[in-house]
């Protein structure tokens, strides 16, 4: 579904440059869950940002099916998001003067074929907090309405940057389990970035960073399910 | 609704009360633009309906005495349309509870008014009738004055006589929208009044039957009015003319179309300010709103939303502040609009004067407001649009701070930790502390812009009538007289001192350069009579030569050392050169001053007077004025105190309800950049200053901290807007620097008190609500919130 190859990320910060990926070749399968796992700095957001249409890479190309990602410019690559991509974030970025259905309806506001607001909400087990604010939820809520918000729109992919990183233990699980439903449910190609290793047994495959370079990728013969995950 | 749609008003409800004081100052800018706009619009509108319905006249002039067939020859200069020859005299009036005599012109009216120039506008009562005898219609404002109705008499001295002239309707004329008695500064209802007269009776009691002495007319289309004025001159001018002039010479145009200028001018500056202020206010505010909403803003964008969409998103929010500004600022314009006309309408006297409100000047109100506040939020929503979303991710760095000035000039030991905080914060953001500065600023010099026409009004009061005009009464008689009516004068009792003066209509040349104006001859030394500098230094008036106003110099392009040409135009309309030997910087008109028997010489005659200024004992007076009502020779008096006195009752409250405005303009303008300014560092700083208070601070440490920051701003902010402000009363005074009045740049100390008082208290105020908003900083919140 995605093929990218030779992918290079150089940012300038001041007068040094950093190279946050560095020749990176990588595929990924259509309904699968990946898993990139990495410590902070080995480039995993930025590889999922450019995946996302976010960030463009200084060099190397990216295709998602007929589309040739990297010679888009912004308004392609905003078309593209909208139409394919939803995203889950770390610190949820949820819009705090919106409700959880009003967060929801953003994206179905301005997507061609998404599901009502209320059936995502009902995905992610939060029916019946809809009309509560971000304020009024817990970090795991929060994190669950995100979720709900970035799958509205059917994406064909969905893309997790540290979903669990915020969170405790139970509420990370409880987050995992819906990400999971959704790869299941409906199909989802589905990408979480992750530092911690534990989260990666529920993968179907699991890619490794370091140092802006893929170190390793994995097979697990057997998926475990994300409520028997602990760490 | 759509979901970001509700967002924006969220925000914009959360933010009410930055949003609320943009909006004011905003609707401020509105209100002043509607308000001048319309009220301009009714004026004009009005005043070209009036003339073109009641067929005011183009070129007016004034002569001796002509006998009527002249009348064809001016119908056949080419260019003219129609002419209307009329018969214009003086007469002084005893008006019960008056003392002094008031003075009236009487006009002559032909059998077919109705079909002629300047037609009267009737309000009550009817026509004179043909055959009548001391009939008169009277002008509104006299009557209005007098409590005149139809059947009233009133007593007049006309041509030496006695009479009683019966009013039997009461009018109005696009001849004197303005009525003021020529020559003089200030309007008097009181004292000067209009009558119209049937032709044949007027001309039986001033013995000119089959005679005129006043010409109106009318232009054909694409006519050159200075070649009808020039020919109308060489006709008029073996019957004494005293020359022809145009509308914009004719003395109530002249006033009308002086106000509308102002207004023009009022349209252009006064919003700009306001609008200029709020745009930069919409600016700082919504840059930290942006700031502040960058994680959300990359949220949108990953979600596909477009630059376009996120613009749009954020100008919106101005658009509606926009929105929300036009319609208070077009409900108190129109109010105040209403009020200005009504105010119009005690100095300007129409048949009918509405004020209306054109959708058009509501639309260009929202068209330049928008225009206002996009270009203030422009750069902001920019930002907003330009933030790449994977970086929108990361949190801001922070920001980054230096050792300021002071401090690196070695003095940092002088500065506590929470003054350093304060100077750090200001050098950081240089461009907003100015901005603030600047904004403060323009609300001290609205300030004192808005008295300093109280203070030039006053002191150029002042000047003309205490050191100029020294004398009580001034008294002008029928003929030039000899000097046997000045010592009867000086004989009647409570007459204290008495000096004669000869005043002349001339035209007055230099090279291509003409101006019709009138040339006064003074006793040198006088003393009811000083010709005075605007620094209050007497001007001599040496020999033989001229003293020309400063305005009359330049209209002439001449300078004190050159010679022009003075052509005389009434009695024996001597051409002369005479020397220009002084120029006086004075306020009002334009003069041209000689000594009494230069002038006198120069007119081939010895001792002539025009009339003469008295000082009196006001004890006596009453005596005095019986006397001069009852007098024959007697054309005029003008009595000085009472002129005044009514003239500063009408403008007293106009200046009062002006200054009302200014300050409240002025104290939006001042809490709305100093509560903003407040508001954004508390938003920026909450955060630092819930640190303090957990590391131990006091409420009161960490907002010396947070107000000093404001304080630093309104200390500069302050003399920095008393400099602004004088340097606009400066433009004020060079954008009213007409023909007619000039203002004295005079800005009293009192006023520039009363700026900063204002100002400073309407800081501490937007302090007093920032530091209730510091008591309640929930410590624990705004730690946890990520930056």
């Amino acid at each position: 579904m995605f093929e990218a190859r030779g992918i290079t990320k150089v940012y300038h910060m001041g007068e040094v440059d950093v190279h946050a990926l560095n020749n990176v070749d990588l595929d990924l399968y259509e309904g699968e869950l990946a898993v990139l796992l990495g410590p902070s700095g080995s480039g995993k957001s930025t590889l999922l940002n450019i995946l996302g249409g976010l960030d463009v890479p200084t060099a190397g190309r990216v295709r998602y099916l007929d589309h040739d990602l990297s010679a888009y410019d912004d308004r392609a690559l905003t078309l593209y998001r909208r139409e394919h991509v939803g995203f889950v974030f770390q610190f949820y970025n949820l819009i705090p003067s919106l409700t959880a259905l009003e967060n929801v309806a953003l994206v179905t506001d301005i997507a061609e074929d998404p599901m009502p607001p209320e059936q995502a909400l009902e995905l992610v087990e939060l029916g019946e907090r809809m009309n509560h604010f971000p304020s009024q939820l817990s970090g795991g809520e929060q994190q669950r309405i995100a979720i709900a918000r970035a799958i509205a729109k059917r994406p064909d992919v969905l893309l997790c940057d540290e979903p669990t990183g915020a969170l405790d233990v139970q509420t990370g699980i409880v987050v995992l389990e819906a990400i999971e439903r959704v790869n299941r449910e409906l199909g989802t190609t589905t990408a979480v970035i992750t530092h911690n290793a534990v989260i990666a047994e529920m993968a179907d495959r699991v890619i490794q960073l370091s140092g802006g370079l893929i170190a390793r990728i994995r097979h697990n013969e057997r998926k475990m399910p994300a409520s028997e995950l602990a760490w | 609704m759509k979901a970001l749609t509700r967002k924006m008003l969220r925000d914009l409800l959360h933010m009410r009360g930055q949003a609320l004081a943009i909006c004011l100052v905003m609707a401020s800018g509105v209100a002043t633009f509607v308000m001048s706009l319309s009220t301009l619009d009714s004026l004009q509108s009005t005043l070209d309906a009036y003339y073109e319905r009641y067929r005011f006249a183009e070129v007016f002039s004034h002569l001796k005495r002509a006998p009527q067939p002249l009348t064809a020859r001016i119908r056949e200069i080419p260019g003219v349309a129609q002419v209307q020859t009329r018969i214009v005299e003086a007469v002084t009036l005893d008006m019960p509870g008056l003392a002094e005599p008031a003075v009236g012109q009487l006009i002559s009216l032909a059998d077919r008014a109705a079909d002629g120039l300047n037609r009267l506008y009737l309000r009550s009562g009817r026509l004179v009738e043909p055959g009548s005898e001391r009939e008169v219609i009277v002008s509104e404002a006299f009557a209005d004055a007098h409590r005149l109705v139809p059947g009233d008499t009133v007593r007049a001295v006309m041509n030496g006589r006695f009479e009683r002239l019966r009013v039997v309707g009461v009018a109005l004329s696009p001849e004197f929208i303005y009525q003021i008695r020529p020559g003089d500064i200030l309007p008097d209802d009181l004292r000067f009044g209009v009558f119209w007269m049937h032709t044949d009776d007027l001309a039986a009691a001033f013995d000119m039957e089959g005679a005129f002495n006043d010409v109106a007319l009318t232009l054909m289309p694409g006519a050159d009015e200075e070649a009808v004025i020039d020919r109308l001159d060489r006709l008029t001018e073996r019957y004494g003319g005293l020359g022809a002039y145009g509308r914009d010479d004719q003395v109530s145009h002249k006033y009308v179309s002086n106000e509308i200028k102002e207004l023009r001018g009022m349209v252009a500056v006064v919003p700009v300010i306001f609008l200029g202020v709020a745009g930069f206010l919409l600016n700082v505010v919504l840059s930290r709103l942006i700031s502040t909403q960058r994680e959300q803003i990359a949220a949108l964008k990953a979600m596909g939303y477009s630059r376009w969409e996120i613009g749009l998103h954020y100008l919106q929010m101005v658009l509606m502040m926009v929105v929300f500004s036009v319609a208070l600022g077009t409900a108190v314009g129109a109010w105040m609009g209403s009020g200005l006309t009504r105010m119009y309408t005690l100095f300007f006297h129409f048949p009918v004067f509405e004020y209306e409100l054109d959708v058009s000047v509501v639309l260009l109100a929202f068209a330049v407001s928008a225009i206002a506040g996009c270009v203030g939020s422009v750069h902001a929503a920019r930002r907003a649009v330009r933030l790449p979303p994977a970086e929108a991710m990361r949190p801001q760095p922070p920001a980054s701070f230096r050792p300021t000035v002071v401090e690196r000039i070695g003095l940092q030991r002088l500065l506590s930790p929470a003054a350093r905080m304060i100077l750090r914060q200001l050098e950081r953001q240089p461009a907003r502390a100015m901005l603030s500065c600047l904004g403060i600023a323009l609300a001290v010099a609205i300030l004192v812009v808005g008295n300093f026409m109280e203070d030039a009004i006053d002191y150029g009061m002042g000047f003309e009538f205490q050191l100029v005009q020294r004398g009580d009464v001034t008294v002008t008689f029928v003929e030039p007289t000899s000097p046997t009516a000045l010592a009867e004068i000086r004989s009647r009792p409570g007459v204290q001192h008495v000096e004669p003066f000869r005043a002349v209509s001339a035209r007055l040349r230099a090279e291509h350069r003409v101006r019709r104006n009138a040339v006064m001859g003074l006793t040198p030394g006088g003393e009811l009579f000083r010709l005075m500098d605007i620094d209050e230094k007497p001007v001599p008036l040496p020999g033989d030569g001229l003293v020309l106003s400063r305005k009359l110099a330049q209209l002439l392009a001449v300078d004190v050392g050159d010679e022009i040409t003075v052509e005389v135009l009434q009695e024996t309309r001597p051409v002369r050169r005479v020397a220009v030997v002084g120029s006086v910087n004075d306020f009002t008109g334009t003069n041209a001053y000689m000594q009494f028997a230069a002038l006198n010489r120069l007119m081939r005659q010895e001792d002539v007077m025009s009339g003469a200024f008295l000082s009196i004992d006001r004890e006596r007076e009453d005596a005095l004025y019986t006397w001069l009502k009852n007098a024959p020779g007697i054309a005029s008096v003008t009595v000085k105190n009472a002129a005044l006195d009514s003239f500063r009752q009408t403008i007293a409250e106009t200046l009062l309800r002006m200054k009302t405005f200014y300050v409240a303009f002025a104290v939006v303008i001042a809490f709305g950049v100093v509560y903003n300014t407040a508001r954004i560092s508390l938003s920026e700083r909450s955060r630092d200053l819930a640190t303090l208070r957990v590391v131990g601070f006091s409420r009161g440490e960490i907002s010396l901290i947070q107000l000093g920051e404001l304080a630093v701003i309104t200390v500069i902010s302050v003399p920095l807007g008393l400099v602004l402000g004088y340097g606009l009363a400066a433009l004020t005074s060079r954008a009213f620097d007409t023909e007619m009045f000039r203002i004295p740049l005079v800005v009293y100390r009192s006023t520039y008190g009363f700026a900063a008082v204002v100002i400073t208290i309407a800081a501490i105020f937007s302090g007093l609500v920032v530091r209730r908003m510091l008591d309640r900083l929930d410590l624990v919140a705004v730690l946890k919130t990520r930056e």
